[in-house]
């Protein structure tokens, strides 16, 4: 097993992880957590999975920078309205639908 | 086109920016006119450029040009694989003039819509504007990558639009679809990380002669997943759960764009992929989405019925008339299923953003969001009825409505290949239809029970009123011009 499949593996790994803590968790700061777990498995295999003769193919590198911006953006909106829905509720989580 | 400095799908995405920082920086609530002006240039550009790819137009298309296209850019001068193509075929530069012609009628209501010192309208322009411009730039990005990047754009303007409103229910709502759109947006990207890690590249053009029905798994792994995460922002039945929450619960100007257009996008994208370089692999996939489809229609018309507010209730419908959109995969053997689905989605954006429009006058007007709050406004507001009744004609599928036109397509190309369920949910879904649009008129042309309408009923803008009209109109009168559309299908494809 070379080291890239190793770091796409592992990043396979993550990702399940974070989406199942995305759906399952209730808690906000956990599921933001999570996401970021998710965002950071995708890049892995992006980088893992392109490297295949140990010669780092710097594209997917490029694409995990743009990545890593985006993320960020998604993690500061979310904590965000986190925050106001604490400062609205009293609670981190979030409440029932209320018209279901 | 010879000079550089004039290229209609690069101002497409750049002029949004630029009107919506400058809203951003006049400060709260301003910038409705420089939002309309842009607008007004920008409906311009999306038509200019489908005369020009409509006309087959071959302006920068070298010989192994991205999608066979008839207009493509390279951004800053640097081609693919370094730099970003931009591309514009028939389909893009459909979904390009049916974006500016939503938005436009939406923003002229929107100022009106916010005029008295709402909250929910503090950072709606500036929003709005990187709304536009991350649409736009997803309907021209040639390279799969690119398409994630914007969708994250389009996704995180949605989001905050949805939460502008500022109530705690917004809040949780926009969180809500915050969630589901990262989610499906990560699975499209760890497709995307299969693929490279695969065939080295993500431009969709290359892409195309090397996926093959014998792909290894890996490659089917990466389809379902994008497939998976586009069907999840789509709010295909069942991941619809995000959106009668964030579509309901937003101010009305938020909700007729995000039913009209941001789940159109990613519907696009399913279309770009299944034909373009997944469409091997798509025969494994295409009743498992037209069956999804089918029960999106039902659950959704039969919640749509039953709803008691106003807004949920077009929010289900929304939910309804995507379904149609995924019966058409099935078919695409047949010409007129594509040209059954962007028709659909054309009749949806039209008529459902001049619904919401109407339907956030009768609220403005009455003050609540109950269905059964409606009685006795006809009188008051016919124009806005008769706005709620075009829209509802298209909703339904009555002749002469482009929806009718949608339906008719898809009923002919399923009974052509003797897939006649297909034409039976169509119809039946026509019929659902008529019942929730029919419960919302029947109410409004009740009289009024003596006391209810003390506060009677409040006077609204006219602007408000006919902007929701000119849409509601469009998605009818389009019926009668669908050649000119079903042609520019055909273009550059």
């Amino acid at each position: 097993m070379t080291g890239g499949l190793l770091f796409a593996l592992t990043g396979v790994v993550l990702f399940a992880m974070g989406v199942a803590g995305v759906v399952l968790i209730g808690h906000l700061l956990r599921r933001i957590l999570a996401f970021n777990l998710m965002g950071s498995g995708a890049f892995l295999v992006l980088v893992g999975l392109a490297q295949r003769n140990d010669v780092p193919d710097p594209v997917p590198q490029a694409m995990v920078l743009t990545g890593i911006v985006v993320a960020v953006a998604a993690t500061a909106l979310a904590l965000a309205l986190a925050r106001k829905l604490h400062a609205l509720t009293g609670h981190l989580e979030l409440p029932e639908d209320a018209d279901e | 086109m010879s000079d550089p400095a004039f290229q209609p799908l690069v101002w497409l995405i750049l002029l949004p920016l630029g009107w919506s920082t400058l809203a951003f920086a006049l400060g709260p609530g301003r910038g409705a006119w420089t939002a309309i002006a842009g607008l007004a240039t920008q409906l311009w550009l999306a038509f200019m450029l489908a005369v020009k790819v409509g006309a087959g137009g071959t302006a920068h298309a070298g010989p192994d040009s991205p999608m066979g296209t008839a207009v493509t850019h390279q951004v800053g001068g640097w081609g693919a694989p370094l730099g970003i193509d931009l591309a514009v075929d028939g389909l893009s530069a459909a979904m390009l003039l049916l974006t500016q012609s939503v938005a436009l009628p939406l923003a002229v209501y929107a100022r009106s819509y916010f005029k008295t010192g709402d909250p929910a309208g503090v950072w709606f322009w500036p929003l709005m504007g990187f709304l536009i411009a991350g649409l736009n730039a997803l309907f021209v990005s040639a390279d799969l990558f690119n398409i994630y990047v914007t969708l994250e754009l389009v996704g995180l303007a949605a989001v905050a639009l949805v939460a502008a409103g500022g109530g705690a229910q917004q809040v949780a709502a926009a969180l809500r679809y915050l969630f589901a759109t990262l989610v499906g947006s990560g699975a499209y990207l760890l497709g995307v990380a299969l693929l490279y890690g695969t065939y080295g590249t993500v431009s969709i053009a290359t892409l195309m002669p090397l996926v093959s029905a014998d792909a290894p798994r890996l490659v089917w792994i990466a389809g379902g997943l994008m497939v998976a995460g586009l069907m999840l922002k789509t709010a295909l039945f069942p991941f619809h759960f995000w959106l009668p929450p964030a579509h309901g619960g937003a101010p009305a100007p938020v909700s007729a764009l995000l039913s009209a257009l941001v789940v159109k996008a990613s519907f696009y994208l399913i279309l770009r992929l299944w034909l373009g370089p997944l469409q091997a692999l798509l025969p494994a996939f295409a009743w498992l989405l037209a069956a999804l489809g089918a029960a999106a229609i039902f659950w959704g018309s039969w919640q749509a019925i039953h709803a008691v507010k106003l807004k949920r209730l077009i929010a289900y419908s929304t939910v309804a008339q995507l379904g149609y959109l995924f019966l058409i995969f099935p078919l695409l053997t047949h010409p007129a299923a594509l040209k059954a689905g962007v028709m659909q989605i054309f009749a949806h954006g039209l008529a459902k953003a001049g619904m919401f429009a109407a339907a956030g006058v009768m609220i403005k007007a009455t003050g609540q969001d109950t269905v059964a709050g409606l009685a006795g406004t006809v009188e008051r507001l016919p124009v806005t009825l008769f706005a709620f009744g075009l829209a509802g004609m298209t909703l339904m599928g009555l002749p002469p409505s482009s929806g009718f036109l949608a339906k008719w397509q898809i009923i002919e190309a399923a009974l052509a290949q003797g897939h006649w369920i297909i034409a039976v949910v169509a119809l039946a879904g026509g019929l659902l239809a008529a019942v929730y649009v029919f419960r919302v008129l029947r109410q409004a042309f009740l009289l009024a029970p003596e006391g209810a309408m003390a506060g009677g009923v409040a006077a609204v803008p006219r602007a408000l009123e006919w902007s929701a009209f000119a849409l509601a109109a469009a998605s009818v009168v389009l019926g009668l011009r669908g050649v000119e559309l079903m042609q520019l299908l055909g273009a550059g494809a």
